[in-house]
């Protein structure tokens, strides 16, 4: 074509990026010798390696060595040998280093990004805009948190090596998701990548090594399956970083169980992208752009459910075609490119079965008429029209650049429609209405919330889900703690208490009038399911009383009454304050009873006995005290925004309390789940129950609403793991023998509840990791809000 | 309208005479059919209320960064916008000499070696018209005689609108008239800021009649206008008082055309164009002087409206420098060696 015919055609043209320098970069570079180790380049023990393909030609770029498990043993001897030395650098050499790999990948930004999309074929403006600055900022905005970390984080030091496994979807960003905190935090870390784009993670060694980064301190290997199952697996690291699918998230939360690793996961999702009829429409379709045809829709974020308000849905869903037909898919190194290929011809194949088993299930899929190209695993922008919330595509996550559509009627159906999913990780809300858009975005389940923008990021706002979209936050003040742990934990191991022997004597020792303990659920006193009891012993081995033995329906039920109770999650803060302050005053009016009653059953000197039931009624009136404090935190973004990062509570949430001090033990760590607006579903000393059944009086009289909290008598390694199990139980607190705490979080995985346990340790209460303090921050979830502005 | 006018304005863009248009992949471009307005619908001022200035903001922050246009392309997107181009003079010590001049410019944009470089043949890109003030009216109509280049009047009281209206009108038929066929108006930013819609449609109203032929461009003056809103309601109602074009600016406010104003003006359009079937023109005007800030309008065009919105009967740019910016980076295009603002004609 001459300019003349340009001149009418008015087409874009190609406008390639040029690869030559990047081609010159993989040209001089040995990937026999990718593995970075202990600041070294190794070949794979075994030899072995892997193909890394270019998923715009399927042509090969690269032969990379592939880590055995002796290659990640090597990678973790090399972080621990430099973990002491990095946790005591200092912060200010932290942050020098953090500062200087930040500025090394911001001179080299342009390589980067050409690499990434020739690694993975997400389109060249979205590497070179998006994903290369993130995650420049990343690591200057840790740089800041690792100088500061023994002011801004008392009481908590590093925890360790970390191991942290990542996806191919943004190879780059997810690795500064991951190295920049660990840094900052003082740990060391052996990290790998996805097989299908290892290329910017062997750049960013490079980086490392020019920027002064210890030897040790920074590990990369790249391998797959063998690898990451070493990392997981390996008894030296001391925290795991995932983010990847659910199913290998819960593979890892099982493999993790009673190690006493720290595991953060960051899955997948199916978030919600919802318009309501007062929504600026034209700028929703852009939403929709950035939401579901970003990165070819393979963001474990992307608002691939579109819910629609019926008044507006025709013409909404005309406006989505009319801009998809706009898209352009093509070359990713091509600057006009809007849509490049997917990953590999994996992925390609998921997809395309995806969309056919959701158009068998009744769903209409749409797509714009634009030419592909010859080569490379390309998918067209996909709307699936007259979803079904059970068809495949409103339920699974597509990974992929396909929009399932619904219409609904109201907000709160709309609420209901974007929580019917078990992943949580984020949603989108668009409305002019601030009245309408902050009502919205607290009730839904999800991580973050963008109101009126969608997939908007920055290091110094929390990422990360609810339910099985995983659990940790990735970025600022949140994220910083998943590397963290708290200082002096107690190291003890939880006593064993078999409880005393049964004397002769056989009856009751209580007062004069036959008293029946129940179970408390609901708000009522009820007897257990199986109208079992057990006989409690006093100290002497006399039968104090008889107590209910609930099992799994009991604990059922009491989830249930749990879940039923709206009155305490949405009570005022101060309200609960308030509940609190008068069920500690309503304790200490029954003081001398509750003391008498531990002393007799645990044989406690009176003074030690008062002194349990004096500290109950402290941490209580603490509790009421902190009630509406703990308060979230508005970060800053680089935007015209505020991001709002929420302290909500968990939600259901099932407390084993330990066997030792009966009293204390209970109400410590349920006074903090009530506080943050947790409803609870407890189980109190198996040896001594009779105090929580004493209790429950106590929280009758004290406007505790029903179902608020729930008492479950029983046999304390039985009802935990049916707590576990329960996929409508939130989070759970275990405090008891190692066994328990190991089944607790194996058979949490099934819902990847939020669980915390003791390990088989005593809780060192007041201390380490059980002071007041954690376990208001154990009992919130962060969800950050994004609300930009601007008239 | 009658039936004459009418088969005027089927016939072409402008109701004086057609202005050059392309067929793109030998197909006929839909035919502008002039905006015969409608009733001032308060109901749908209601519904185009939802605008998001953050969301547009990253919209178009991004839009020119999704978009590159290079080489070949680039120089025939940058004749292009000489084609579209209003070129303007609006200065307060204009003069009948200054104004010939800059008319003999718009005869002669392109020296005799751009157009050998570019091969364009017999092919003549011009401005599409050339912008002034009514005393100068005249004095351009004579200069530009037989090229096809429109000639536009600012009038009612440009830039502020704050005259009588009796002699806002009589300003308009004057300039008609004198032989100008298109007319940009200023609105008195007054009524948008208090919402006094109906009276902003009377005025275009009568506006748009004394216009006659001539073609109606309303300047929304948005640098005042505070808000997208009011940016995107004060397009509705001009649109529906039968507005042909909608112009940001007037050049004369601290603020000019930016493109989030530009994207709620589209967007407009766009939504004028679904419900009534209605193409309207637009022109962004004011602080547009660099070729590569051109392009980022014509991208902004041809992804919201299309590639119909990219002719000279449906969107101008108000400019005066940006002419010698782009004859630099023409030259650039076909020698190579960065070029001087002094080795081009001044207009």
């Amino acid at each position: 074509m001459n300019i003349l015919e340009r001149y009418t055609a008015m087409e874009y043209g190609p406008a390639p990026e040029s690869r030559s320098e990047a081609d010159r970069w993989i040209a001089g570079r040995d990937f026999s010798q990718a593995l970075f180790i202990d600041g070294k380049w190794k070949k794979s023990s075994s030899g072995k390696s892997f193909k890394v393909v270019e998923p715009s030609s399927g042509k090969t770029l690269a032969e990379v060595a592939e880590a055995t498990a002796a290659d990640v043993d090597a990678a973790v001897a090399a972080a621990t040998r430099a973990a002491v030395k990095w946790k005591n650098a200092g912060g200010y050499e932290r942050a020098r280093v953090l500062y200087a790999i930040g500025r090394g990948m911001q001179r080299n930004a342009r390589l980067f990004a050409v690499l990434e999309s020739i690694d993975n074929g997400k389109p060249i403006r979205e590497s070179r805009d998006i994903d290369v600055p993130l995650a420049v900022r990343h690591f200057i905005h840790h740089a800041g948190w690792a100088q500061r970390l023994d002011n801004q984080f008392p009481g908590y030091e590093a925890a360790g090596v970390v191991g942290q496994i990542i996806p191919w979807n943004f190879p780059l960003l997810m690795l500064a998701w991951k190295i920049a905190p660990a840094l900052a935090a003082g740990c060391t870390v052996v990290l790998k990548p996805a097989e299908f784009t290892p290329l910017t993670s062997i750049l960013f060694a490079e980086i490392c090594e020019r920027a002064g980064v210890p030897k040790g301190v920074v590990n990369i290997v790249q391998g797959g399956p063998e690898a990451g199952t070493a990392i997981v697996e390996h008894p030296d690291i001391a925290k795991i970083a995932f983010t990847g699918s659910s199913e290998v998230g819960k593979i890892i939360r099982r493999a993790t169980a009673g190690t006493g690793k720290k595991l953060s996961l960051e899955l997948g999702g199916k978030s919600a992208f919802m318009v309501f009829e007062d929504a600026d429409l034209d700028s929703a379709v852009e939403g929709l752009v950035d939401g579901i045809w970003f990165n070819q829709g393979q963001v474990c974020c992307a608002g691939s459910r579109l819910l629609v308000q019926e008044g507006v849905a025709d013409a909404f869903v005309e406006k989505v075609k009319t801009r998809m037909a706009r898209l352009r898919i093509g070359d990713p190194l091509d600057k006009n490119t809007d849509i490049g290929p997917l990953v590999a011809p994996s992925q390609l194949e998921r997809v395309t079965g995806l969309v056919a088993e959701g158009e068998k299930q009744g769903a209409t899929c749409w797509q714009p008429e634009c030419a592909l190209p010859a080569q490379g695993y390309f998918y067209r922008p996909t709307l699936a029209l007259g979803v079904a919330p059970a068809n495949i595509l409103a339920q699974e996550e597509v990974f992929g650049p396909v929009l399932a559509t619904m219409t609904f009627r109201t907000t709160d159906e709309a609420v209901e429609l974007a929580n019917n999913t078990r992943y949580g990780l984020a949603a989108s809300v668009w409305s002019e209405s601030l009245n309408l858009a902050l009502d919205v975005a607290p009730q839904l389940k999800a991580g973050v919330v963008w109101i009126n923008g969608t997939n908007m990021f920055d290091a110094a706002c929390g990422f990360g889900g609810y339910r099985e979209s995983g659990f940790g936050r990735e970025g600022g003040h949140e994220g910083m703690f998943e590397y963290l742990v708290a200082s002096g934990k107690s190291r003890k191991k939880a006593p064993a208490l078999p409880g005393p022997k049964p004397a002769e004597t056989a009856a009751l020792v209580e007062g004069p009038i036959d008293r029946t303990p129940k179970l408390f659920i609901g708000g009522k006193q009820v007897r257990p399911d199986g109208n079992y009891s057990s006989i409690v012993l006093d100290a002497k081995g006399r039968p104090a009383g008889e107590a209910g033995l609930g099992n799994r329906k009991d604990i059922r039920d009491a989830v249930a009454a749990a879940r039923k109770c709206t009155a305490w999650p949405l009570a005022t803060a101060y309200n609960r304050s308030q509940v609190l302050y008068f069920l500690a005053e309503n304790l200490s009016v029954r003081a001398d009873e509750f003391a008498n009653r531990l002393s007799t059953l645990t044989g406690a000197t009176a003074k030690a006995a008062a002194a349990e039931v004096e500290r109950s009624i402290e941490w209580l009136f603490a509790c009421g005290g902190m009630a509406d404090k703990v308060e979230g935190r508005v970060h800053n973004p680089p935007a015209r925004a505020v991001t709002l990062a929420l302290n909500e509570p968990v939600g259901v949430m099932g407390i084993m309390a330990p066997t030792a001090e009966p009293l204390f033990g209970l109400v410590a760590p349920l006074g903090a789940a009530l506080a943050m607006g947790n409803t609870v579903v407890a189980v109190p000393s198996e040896t001594w129950p009779l105090l929580a059944t004493d209790l429950y009086q106590v929280l009758e009289t004290s406007d505790v609403p029903a179902g608020a909290v729930n008492i479950v008598t029983g046999r304390a390694a039985e009802l935990s793991k049916v707590l576990a199990q329960h996929d409508d139980v939130d989070g759970l607190w275990c405090l008891a023998d190692a066994e328990t705490c190991r089944t607790a979080e194996l058979e949490s995985a099934g819902n990847l509840k939020r669980v915390w346990t003791s390990g088989g340790y005593a809780a060192d209460w007041g201390k380490g990791d059980a002071t007041l303090d954690a376990l208001l921050r154990r009992a919130v979830e962060v969800k950050n809000v994004w609300v930009p502005y601007g008239d | 309208m009658n039936s004459k006018t009418q088969a005027n304005l089927a016939a072409g863009g402008a109701s004086l005479h057609a202005l050059p248009r392309a067929e793109a992949h030998g197909r006929a471009m839909e035919t502008v059919v002039r905006n015969p307005g409608m009733a001032l619908d308060a109901g749908w001022l209601e519904a185009m209320r939802h605008v998001n200035r953050s969301a547009l903001e990253r919209r178009v922050q991004t839009l020119a960064k999704r978009r590159s246009i290079k080489n070949d392309n680039q120089a025939a997107w940058l004749l292009r916008s000489i084609a579209l181009m209003d070129l303007t003079t609006l200065n307060s010590n204009d003069t009948p000499e200054r104004v010939r001049r800059l008319c003999a410019k718009a005869r002669n944009p392109l020296s005799a070696e751009l157009r050998e470089g570019l091969d364009l043949g017999d092919t003549v890109i011009r401005p599409a018209a050339v912008c002034v003030y009514h005393p100068f009216v005249a004095t351009a109509v004579e200069a530009l005689e037989g090229t096809g280049i429109h000639v536009a009047a600012v009038s009612t009281a440009f830039p502020h609108g704050l005259a009588p209206l009796r002699t806002r009108l009589e300003e308009i038929r004057m300039s008609v008239a004198d032989g100008a066929g298109e007319i940009d108006v200023v609105i008195p930013r007054g009524l948008v800021l208090g919402q006094h819609w109906q009276e902003l449609y009377d005025e275009v109203v009568q506006m748009r009649e004394a216009c006659g032929e001539a073609h109606l461009k309303v300047i929304l003056g948005t640098g005042d206008l505070s808000t997208l809103r009011n940016v995107t309601l004060a397009s509705m109602v001009a649109m529906m008082a039968g507005a042909d074009f909608i112009k940001t600016s007037t050049g004369k406010e601290s603020v000019n055309a930016t493109l989030p104003v530009g994207l709620a003006m589209v967007r407009a359009i766009r939504a004028y164009r679904e419900r009534t079937g209605y193409l309207i023109g637009f022109k962004p005007a004011g602080g547009i002087s660099t070729a590569k800030s051109s392009l980022d309008w014509l991208v902004l065009m041809k992804e919201e409206l299309g590639r119909r919105w990219l002719e000279p009967d449906l969107f101008r740019f108000g400019a005066s420098s940006l002419l010698t910016d782009i004859e630099r980076q023409l030259e650039h295009h076909i020698s190579g060696r960065y070029s001087a603002s002094y080795r081009h004609a001044m207009a």
